[in-house]
């Protein structure tokens, strides 16, 4: 059985047939060959493959493509279309917010959705907000470094 | 970012950002999993569910009718065709016992994970979907997990070839340890796990391999931290020359060690590929990865120590027993040897030391080199037992370790067990730390806080490491199948922009950064100039790969030297153009020039145009701009520091908050501080890890308990706080930049450190030893049991200090 679904990724709009048990991320990486949203485990613990699903940043690996039918999603693909960093990027680079580069895209969306929530947030509502996120490279002190950065830079 | 003109500031010391990260901030890096090629077939391997178990017979009949699918393999498909598994570190002196490890298990299957069969199929799906429609009959066996009791009279034997599962028994031995013994004062003892741990690179493990049977050509992508070595083992295992086997290493997301050794999955996929003659693709789930990619560490340690009562270290007795899992992987048996035992008496004059290791096999999965690999379970023994002493002769543990601290040398010590230190300051990197915390009024702070209830714990801990591996020579003699040298070439192109090759491999530490700060530094060129190209070995010159902190040890060293070259071609072309005695060519700030005459000049970029255009070259001297140097090492190099933890221990949950931890490394001068900083934050996050959260668990049977991210605790942002990160420069005599390694320092120290501060915040509880990892449940049980000998004073402060 197939599903229709369509799906706007990256203000483009892409109408598919899928598997039901397709995953979002899946659909992102195999089906369109969106790579940057990436999988780092099997249990929804690392966030590797966060993305926005109508503005809500979201583990791509618990959601059903077919449940993010009729939806708007943005993957990191999305944010910097004609090569120019937006201010979590820059901030990220700027402080070495990131060693082998894996979980950052994931990172990113999950700072996009607490600088939403609170535009100034103290080091500790940063890293409560992170801790669905896993890095293995960092420490995570340079990516708490690099979301104060981003907010003081006025990212959204 | 300037384009061509170099910075006024130098630019070697220079925290600038990194080349390598648009690409990873915009989703556009490729990391094997990311690559897709025409006709790409998808492998999915069916894994042992059994820790121990005879395989009766496999039936992929349904597997082979399912959709999708193209063939299914078993170990006996492989008969002929791959070869087993080599070890390549194969260890003098130990009586090695190296069991075949065959890339899929043929008659028993001797760990949960170990590999069985491979289903092929049009989608990953598929080949998932078909894999579970294979029948195997097993006969379970029984398994043993523990390496200390797996060496006992009647536990179960893993291998014919190696009796009562004894890999192998390496000794190390210096001075007289009988001697130091017996004129002891003190003698402190202690029984120290070091629990096994799962690396956890947030990149599984995964490979894409590519064959075309017309040219008999194969090329793999791998998640590899050493695309040379692995060409080099593919083509023993699959046969296929190593002049027909491209291997690249695309982006790759963090190793830690796990991405060194060739693993069932990749001979697998190739072996596949080969069969198919179509592109295979196998990416690893994250449970299938915590079950067949390596572990870490496995120790069981007994040591004790000979002391004076004044806190004089005489000599350290050691046993350990150290898993290997079910198979020795590529390079575990020197891990707790070379690595470990040599490192045995760390920064301490200390005249005698012995140690016995036991390599054992056990029905898990195998073992090998994680970030520290060896040192951190020699640093935590030693710095363990040094506590150990510190309370038994009632002297404050810093002072003991400043007693016996090694005084500061710059160009060589000779050390107990046959090592020659390069260069050292450690008690300038200890006053720094104990400074900085303002130890003597931690000390006081902590006397406050437990009368009024409050436990307060301070954990110190030293290390000097052994890394920069190494001289090819020492690894020959060592057993390690293979060279320790690293190569590199810089190559001017006409317009004055350059590319440099490495044969090492970098994974997320930043060279393509920093090896273009060397090459700017050298010639005055932009560090945006010049493009550090690595991990494809049909591209890249020869390299033994990036692990044990060896990459600006070893491949910067190669660089260094090239760019050297490049300078003295350039000045000879200098002299030749300008009409000028080469004797009289000076370079600074990016200009070669006529001493006396900083206007007669030419700048590099000329120099690449004139030696490219080739149009009035000197005698003699061939065109281009271009240098290769094969560099091997004359000693390893010895980075060193001194930690501090502070913590606070709940007596009413066991929690523990580290409260602050404050990090002194010395690797020497640094090429580009931030990244040294990021280096420190990341390894010592990892080893406090160990400390409090991690550790793989083994049921008898074999099972593994922690096989996903929910059961295996990694570090989460929210549980840690900023690592304070200072550093001393003392720069390694040999070295032609004076740099040492950073990149397993902070695991090295750590993991002691948490777990010295922790014990320090129960003396009053008598509490002597926990099991790590420190989980609240192990601390609060501790409090209440106690191990005290003479009853717990819960108030009175450590003396001393």
């Amino acid at each position: 059985m197939q599903l229709s679904v369509s799906i706007t990724v990256n203000g483009r709009r892409y109408d598919r047939e899928v598997e039901p048990r397709l995953l979002l991320v899946h659909f992102l990486r195999d089906t369109l060959a969106l790579t940057g949203t990436k999988i780092g485990c099997d249990t929804s613990q690392c966030g590797a493959c966060t993305v926005l699903l109508d503005g809500v940043a979201v583990k791509s690996c618990t959601c059903l493509t077919a449940q993010a039918d009729g939806s708007a999603v943005t993957t990191i693909e999305g944010l910097a279309p004609d090569g120019q960093l937006n201010p979590i990027q820059e901030a990220f680079w700027a402080k070495h917010g990131l060693q082998c580069g894996f979980c950052t895209p994931g990172m990113i969306f999950a700072t996009h959705a607490l600088l939403e929530a609170n535009s100034n947030p103290s080091p500790e509502e940063i890293r409560h907000a992170l801790e669905g996120n896993m890095c293995r490279c960092t420490g995570y002190q340079n990516i708490v470094r690099s979301v104060q950065a981003a907010a003081a830079a006025g990212a959204r | 970012m300037a384009t061509t003109v170099a910075a006024p500031a130098r630019v070697f010391g220079s925290g600038i950002k990194r080349r390598e990260d648009p690409r990873l901030l915009t989703g556009t890096a490729r990391y094997t999993a990311d690559i897709t090629l025409p006709g790409q077939l998808y492998a999915a391997i069916l894994r042992s569910p059994h820790g121990h178990a005879r395989i009766r017979t496999i039936d992929t009949a349904a597997a082979k009718a399912a959709p999708g699918v193209i063939a299914a393999f078993t170990g006996a498909d492989t008969e002929g065709v791959l070869q087993t598994i080599p070890c390549a570190w194969l260890v003098p002196n130990s009586d090695l016992k190296t069991a075949p490890y065959p890339p899929l298990a043929k008659s028993v299957v001797r760990y949960v994970g170990d590999a069985v069969a491979v289903v092929v199929a049009e989608s990953a799906q598929q080949a998932a979907d078909a894999v579970d429609l294979i029948e195997v009959d097993y006969d379970p066996m029984p398994a043993t997990v523990d390496p200390e009791q797996a060496v006992k009279a009647g536990a179960p034997q893993l291998h014919d070839e190696a009796p009562n599962n004894i890999a192998f028994h390496w000794t190390v031995a210096g001075g007289d340890v009988d001697a130091a013994f017996k004129k002891a004062d003190v003698i402190v003892r202690d029984r120290i796990v070091q629990q096994r741990l799962i690396p956890t690179a947030m990149e599984t493990r995964g490979a894409l391999a590519q064959y075309v049977p017309a040219t008999g050509e194969l090329t793999l992508w791998n998640t590899t931290q050493n695309p040379h070595i692995v060409r080099f083992i593919m083509s023993l295992v699959c046969g296929i020359p190593e002049d027909r086997l491209r291997v690249i290493a695309p982006e790759v997301g963090g190793g830690f060690g796990s991405k060194i050794p060739q693993i069932q999955g990749d001979f697998i996929t190739v072996f596949c590929s080969m069969k198919l003659g179509r592109p295979v693709k196998w990416i690893e789930s994250r449970s299938e990865n915590y079950q067949s990619t390596t572990h870490g560490r496995d120790h069981v340690q007994d040591v004790e120590m000979a002391a004076t009562k004044d806190g004089k270290i005489l000599g350290l007795r050691c046993t350990v027993w150290a898993g290997m899992g079910a198979y020795l992987s590529t390079a575990a048996p020197g891990i707790p040897t070379i690595l470990h035992g040599l490192m045995l008496s760390g920064p301490y004059q200390i005249g005698a030391v012995k140690e016995d290791v036991y390599g054992v096999y056990t029905n898990t999965t195998p073992v090998e080199a994680y970030r520290g690999a060896g040192r951190p379970e020699a640093t935590f023994m030693l710095e363990r037992v040094i506590d150990r002493l510190a309370d038994e002769i009632k002297i404050d543990p810093a002072e003991v370790r400043k007693r016996n601290l090694i005084p500061p040398f710059d160009n060589g010590h000779d050390v107990v067990t046959g090592l020659k230190y390069d260069s050292g300051n450690y008690i300038g990197a200890f006053d720094k730390a104990l400074k900085h915390v303002d130890y003597a009024g931690l000390r006081k702070e902590q006397a406050e806080a437990r009368k009024k209830g409050r436990y307060l714990g301070i954990g110190v801990s030293m290390y000097v490491e052994i890394c920069g591996l190494g001289p090819s020579q020492v690894a020959g003699a060592v057993g390690f199948q293979g060279g320790l040298w690293e190569s590199a070439i810089v190559r001017f192109h006409p317009s004055g922009k350059a590319h440099v090759f490495i044969g090492s491999s970098p994974h997320g530490q930043g060279e393509e950064t920093t090896f273009a700060q060397i090459v700017a530094d050298e010639l005055g060129v932009a560090v945006s100039d010049v493009r550090v190209i690595h991990g494809d070995t049909e591209t890249t010159p020869m390299g033994w790969g990036t692990y044990g902190s060896r990459t600006t040890a070893v491949s910067g060293a190669a660089l260094a030297v090239a760019t050297r070259k490049i300078k003295e071609k350039a000045k000879l072309l200098t002299s030749h153009l300008l009409e000028a005695a080469v004797e009289d060519i000076d370079y600074a700030n990016g200009k070669f020039f006529v001493r006396g005459f900083p206007d007669r000049h030419k700048t590099i970029q000329d120099i690449a145009l004139m030696a490219n255009v080739a149009w009035n070259m000197p005698q003699g001297m061939e065109p281009g701009l271009e240098a290769t140097t094969f560099y091997d090492p004359p000693n390893f190099v010895y980075p060193f520091g001194a930690h501090v933890a502070v913590v606070e221990v709940d007596p009413e949950t066991g929690h523990i908050e580290l409260k602050r931890y404050v990090a002194v490394d010395d690797c020497g001068p640094q090429i580009n501080p931030m990244i040294v900083e990021g280096q420190v934050h990341g390894g010592v996050v990892q080893g406090i890890g160990q400390a409090l959260w991690e550790q793989a668990v083994y049921a008898d049977n074999g099972q593994l308990l922690t096989g996903s991210l929910a059961d295996y605790a990694i570090p989460r942002a929210d549980v840690l706080p900023d690592i304070e990160v200072l550093s001393t420069v003392t720069p390694s005599p040999h070295h032609p930049l004076g740099v040492k390694g950073i990149g397993e320092a902070g695991t090295i120290a750590s993991t002691c450190t948490v777990y010295n501060a922790v014990i320090d915040a129960l003396e009053p509880f008598g509490v002597e030893s926990i099991q790590m990892p420190l989980t609240p449940e192990r601390v609060f049980g501790a409090m209440k049991r106690g191990t005290t000998k003479s009853g717990a004073d819960l108030s009175g402060p450590r003396k001393g200090a």
